[in-house]
């Protein structure tokens, strides 16, 4: 006989992959994420807003960047605001930040690798991975041309790739689309539906068209609190014929503004 | 494992006709590992199943000659020289010998002048401790933060990298100049040491640079000021360092949690 500890009996299974109550988030003094409630499952899930509604700074605190300044925050079934041990939940993460930065020295493989390898990947394991992570982008012929010689787009591909080497069960891409021309746009909402199957995808935008195409799910956030959560459908229809926007998920995003402002 | 018979593999090659579902899959994952049955079934391949074989092995061979070639396995040497710390390492811990190497020449240039090998042992790894953990000089600190290899051991592995430098400089410094060893080496180890600790609170950039800045005024300066070597640096003072030292490496555990973020202070 011996005893069962905590750690066995703990259900491995967890309801949310994301689970934050009364999130609050700091960017510099300024309290960027204040009282955000978000539960988040496996999907795509697009994350919306105007500037400085704190977008940036709740995949900061996500992707355990910064430490929540209050509220709770559970990723992957681990708390992650107190001093608990982060390693496990970041084993399982993948991370593409806003500025995304790179070493020019470096060619495309060796990036993916070395980050391949800071994420503690079995070694044996890191050779396909990375070879399958750049296939994924589309970057197969770049893989050995050095960083610095890669056009905004690239480096931007480059960076999706060291985030899904390790295919995380949460996914966090800050303004991915961003450099990307209209065809790799294509190619990109693919590769988002197809990573959204398995694990939880965030993606920080200002481009809707992106959100309605290949998100499952629409967050829309203002002033750091959570304003609207729900399917693309209902984005779309929230909006009228009198909302400013050139596409009816346009006209949605600025009805709902609009009102809390005017409620406000 | 009993082998499929030669009327089944037949009717297996043929497409599975008149074998039910689980007959069918037991023939498969028997064929998956068992190299005489998949010969047997070699004899059974209908025309059309050869035919789709050969443009499989075609359209391969060619995808083959145009895509690029397998990556190269990375030798050890170059492994190290692809490093982010061996490059951005590099310049700074250059500046620190060449700081030691100018005291070991003005000793022997002006005798009169306290041991400057001994004042400036002790600040001598902190330009490179600075570096090891910190959001400035690594452009991709937000990357390495959010991963599972960032923590203590990280910033441990990275401080001993600067001391592999800085001892053996200070050592062969000491040596020529005749100073005492344990004096030059044990204050160096203490304050990294300190940078740590401090920096686990304060960020390890501004911890060096505090540490670098109070010794500099408290000792550095006066000792040379008054051409004599400050009371904390004479022979008598060798066991308190050792104290020092070992009291600073042990409390560098508990601080473990502090580094689990790269905070903004860093």
């Amino acid at each position: 006989m011996r005893a069962v500890s905590s750690a066995e009996t703990a259900p491995t299974l967890h309801p949310f992959l994301v689970h934050a109550e009364e999130l609050r988030v700091r960017a510099g003094r300024h309290l960027a994420v204040d009282g955000l409630d978000l539960a988040l499952k496996a999907g795509v899930h697009g994350v919306l807003g105007p500037n400085g509604a704190g977008k940036t700074t709740l995949m900061r605190a996500l992707s355990t960047v910064i430490k929540p300044a209050g509220g709770s925050l559970t990723l992957l079934g681990t708390r992650v605001d107190g001093r608990a041990d982060l390693r496990e939940v970041r084993r399982g993460l993948g991370y593409l930040p806003q500025q995304f930065g790179f070493y020019p020295r470096f060619t495309v493989r060796e990036f993916v690798e070395y980050m391949a390898w800071l994420k503690e990947m079995p070694k044996t394991a890191i050779p396909d991975a990375v070879q399958r992570a750049i296939d994924r982008v589309g970057l197969t012929a770049k893989a050995d041309t050095r960083m610095k010689a890669l056009s905004g787009g690239m480096l931007r591909r480059a960076g999706i790739a060291q985030a899904i080497v390790n295919d995380p069960e949460l996914l966090l891409l800050d303004e991915p689309t961003v450099g990307l021309d209209p065809e790799q746009r294509l190619t990109f909402r693919d590769l988002l539906r197809d990573l959204g199957t398995h694990s939880c995808v965030l993606v920080s935008t200002h481009l809707i068209e992106d959100v309605v195409a290949a998100c499952t799910d629409v967050i829309l956030m203002h002033e750091g609190r959570l304003l609207f959560q729900s399917t693309p459908d209902d984005l779309i229809a929230r909006g009228g014929q009198g909302d400013a926007g050139d596409s009816p998920a346009e006209r949605g995003y600025s009805a709902i503004l609009r009102q809390h402002r005017s409620n406000a | 494992m009993t082998h499929p018979t030669p009327l089944m593999l037949a009717r297996y090659a043929d497409g599975g006709r008149g074998l039910d579902d689980a007959a069918l899959w037991s023939i498969e994952v028997h064929l998956d590992a068992c190299g005489n049955c998949r010969e047997g079934l070699v004899a059974h391949v209908t025309p059309a199943t050869a035919d789709l074989l050969d443009r499989v092995a075609v359209s391969l061979d060619r995808t083959m000659a145009t895509s690029p070639p397998p990556a190269r396995q990375h030798s050890q040497a170059q492994a190290v020289s692809r490093r982010w710390l061996a490059w951005t390492l590099l310049p700074w811990l250059a500046v620190t010998v060449a700081v030691l190497g100018c005291g070991v020449l003005l000793n022997f240039a002006e005798p009169s002048l306290p041991s400057l090998v001994l004042l400036l042992a002790p600040v001598a790894p902190l330009p490179g401790v600075a570096v090891v953990w910190s959001r400035r000089s690594n452009p991709v600190w937000e990357l390495i933060a959010t991963t599972p290899a960032a923590g203590l051991a990280m910033v441990l592995r990275r401080t001993f990298a600067v001391l592999v430098v800085v001892l053996p400089a200070l050592l062969a410094a000491g040596v020529s100049t005749g100073t005492s060893l344990a004096l030059s080496l044990l204050p160096c180890l203490a304050f990294t040491a300190a940078a740590l600790v401090l920096g686990a609170f304060i960020g390890v950039r501004r911890a060096a640079v505090g540490l670098g800045a109070a010794w500099s005024t408290a000792v550095l300066v006066p000792s040379v000021a008054a051409q004599s070597l400050s009371p904390v640096l004479q022979p008598d003072s060798t066991a308190v360092w050792a104290v020092i030292t070992v009291a600073l490496a042990a409390s560098t555990v508990p601080a473990a949690p502090h580094f689990h973020r790269l905070t903004s202070g860093n």
